[in-house]
């Protein structure tokens, strides 16, 4: 097992490293003049250049490069091109409201969605299983801002169930701020209802199918039984799976929830960031959602080998 | 040799030479007809085919001038203006129906975009194994790691709004996740016996990736064009939402609700839900399609 770890980490750093490389190139390789696109295309030339002394964007490349990767080994990203502070102690703060709603969202839609996908699996093909899937490809297809939307349009104005606005009042309790969350984690929750349902629906037929499940029905245990004991373990795989690889995508459709719920969290930030052309706010927004998604990879990995040791003997092989 | 009286060859040779040819083609038809009888398939496409028509005839079908007919601000849907008006009193309908627009162009150009530069990187990662495939590999997953709205986002105020570099940054940004379905495709194609037949022949690599692997590749390569296309709908209209895709005076429906979602609040919903709407019915119908298609071709 400490092989396997070991390994997995050291590949997850491989791969950050190449994310934060690609995430540079974006940033200062492309045909691009900082000064001037902040200060725009009718600043003297002279303004420009000083602008572009003082944030040192006129620095070679490879000195840039190299102040950049040893930034994030130090967990230093940088001073905001706006504020001139740092730019990771900012980011905490909205990225911990980002987690609260992110949360909210995933503990609404894991239960319901492993729940639905197990029901249709073993009502395959008869109606209910077809709607389950029906309901699956639609609510993943649809943009997170037009869920909120529509939410915010029905429960919100014409039933008046919930705030419409995100943002809790200051010092409320949990469960008004549950409250205030509800909606926009609604929105986020419907998206991934569909990916994860599907998911977990196709792992749990193709575990009815195999020899073993067959075995245990025919040995005379009951059908709880066989679930818990030998189906439930092995199609869940790919669940965890693809759920890991939501968390990332979470923070990217969490910009247009927050948007929409005038909820003061990471895309918030990220948002007013672009408005505002601070670079080194985007690149590390970038960059900690890449680390956060390597984490929950690396999370969902060693819970697949916890549970099926044959995949954690071949890795180590 | 020049008169081709009487053939020479006995009859039942000559069909077999035309065998692959109508067998495929007879394939294909099985194909479509199976296709036809489901009803998700249909829908998707006359929900798409309908945008595409509101799209192409546009001014010449809306009961209003979609841009340029100003009634007053705000009114509510009714027999004048069936969805209302939107904050500078232009008829909602009207611009909902030619809201596709532009949509219509740069998602389906990022799909493709991302699925040619993908499928190309998939069948060289697939077929050739190696050093290749583990550098590539490892530099596909790092894409993978990145949140694609945000990089959008990065990209888009690093090189300015337009057209192009949306579907640059949204075509380069799904290109990994094509390349991925690809390589596994090609791998488990390059084990059968026609791949170690063409290399027994002596054929190139080139010669085996575009003649004998691609045809056979092929299916789900279509799949995946029709997802992609789906999620770039998604992401380009989130774009635009997020003010860096699609710009004014585009009547587009991320941009539409974009402009009019703060009214909401105040009891003003037509403006926003009505794109909303189109929005959904939109990437819904594309995702029947995809689906459809899917179970269809791994059947």
């Amino acid at each position: 097992m400490a092989r396997f770890i070991a390994r997995r980490v050291l590949l997850s750093l491989i791969t950050l490293w190449l994310l934060a490389t690609i995430v540079f190139i974006i940033a200062n390789v492309l045909p691009n003049d900082v000064g001037r696109t902040i200060l725009g295309p009718f600043a003297p030339q002279e303004t420009v250049d000083a602008l572009n002394e003082r944030l040192g964007t006129n620095r070679p490349i490879l000195t840039r490069y190299i102040d950049s990767i040893t930034g994030i080994v130090t967990l230093n990203f940088g001073d905001s091109f706006v504020t001139g502070k740092p730019v990771l102690p900012q980011l905490f703060d909205s990225i911990g409201r980002s987690a609260k709603l992110a949360g909210l969202a995933l503990l609404i839609t894991i239960p319901l969605s492993i729940a639905a996908g197990l029901y249709a699996a073993r009502r395959r093909d008869r109606p209910i299983d077809r709607a389950i899937v029906l309901l699956g490809v639609t609510s993943a297809s649809i943009p997170e801002f037009v869920t909120g939307t529509i939410l915010v349009v029905v429960v919100g104005v014409q039933l008046d169930l919930l705030p419409v606005l995100a943002t809790p009042p200051r010092d409320s309790d949990v469960p008004t701020q549950i409250r205030y969350l509800l909606m926009p984690a609604m929105a986020m929750a419907i998206v991934y209802f569909g990916y994860i349902a599907r998911m977990t629906r196709a792992g749990t037929i193709d575990v009815l199918q195999s020899d073993y499940t067959r075995t245990a029905l025919m040995k005379g245990l009951t059908t709880a039984q066989t679930m818990r004991r030998h189906v439930l373990r092995n199609a869940l795989i790919p669940t965890v799976a693809v759920i890991a690889v939501q968390i990332g995508y979470l923070f990217g459709g969490i910009i247009a929830v927050e948007k929409i719920f005038n909820y003061n969290g990471m895309g918030q930030t990220m948002l007013f960031a672009a408005q505002r052309k601070d670079i080194p706010m985007l690149t590390a927004g970038a960059i900690v959602i890449g680390i956060v998604y390597m984490l929950a990879t690396l999370a969902a990995d060693l819970i697949i080998a916890w549970m099926n040791p044959r995949i954690r003997l071949d890795a180590e092989r | 040799m020049d008169l081709p009286a009487t053939p020479a060859v006995p009859a039942p040779l000559a069909p077999t030479g035309g065998t692959p040819i109508s067998e495929r083609a007879q394939a294909r038809r099985e194909t479509i007809r199976v296709l036809l009888k489901r009803p998700a398939f249909i829908i998707g496409n006359i929900v798409m085919i309908g945008w595409i028509i509101t799209a192409v005839l546009g001014e010449r079908i809306t009961p209003y001038d979609p841009f340029n007919a100003f009634d007053v601000g705000h009114l509510p849907p009714g027999p004048d203006h069936l969805m209302g008006t939107d904050r500078l009193g232009r008829d909602v309908f009207s611009r909902v129906m030619v809201g596709s627009r532009d949509v219509l162009i740069v998602a389906p150009l990022a799909a493709i975009l991302g699925v040619v530069a993908g499928t190309l990187l998939g069948l060289v990662m697939g077929y050739y194994r190696g050093i290749v495939d583990d550098v590539l590999s490892r530099l596909v997953e790092a894409f993978l790691a990145l949140p694609v709205i945000l990089v959008a986002l990065l990209t888009l105020v690093v090189l300015g709004t337009s057209a192009p570099v949306v579907v640059g940054v949204v075509g380069i940004l799904f290109t990994p996740i094509v390349a991925r379905t690809v390589r596994s495709a090609v791998l488990s194609e390059r084990q059968l016996d026609y791949v170690t037949a063409a290399k027994l022949r002596g054929e190139s690599g080139l010669f085996i990736l575009s003649r004998e692997i691609f045809p056979n590749v092929l299916g789900p390569t279509v799949v995946e064009l029709t997802v992609r296309f789906g999620y770039a709908i998604f992401t380009v209209a989130t774009l635009s939402f997020l003010g860096v895709g699609i710009q004014p005076p585009s009547a587009d429906w991320g941009l539409t609700v974009s402009d009019e979602y703060t009214n909401m609040i105040a009891g003003v919903w037509w403006p926003t839900l009505f794109p909303a709407l189109a929005i959904a019915s939109s990437v819904v119908a594309v995702n029947l399609i995809a689906d459809s298609l899917q179970s269809v071709l791994s059947e």
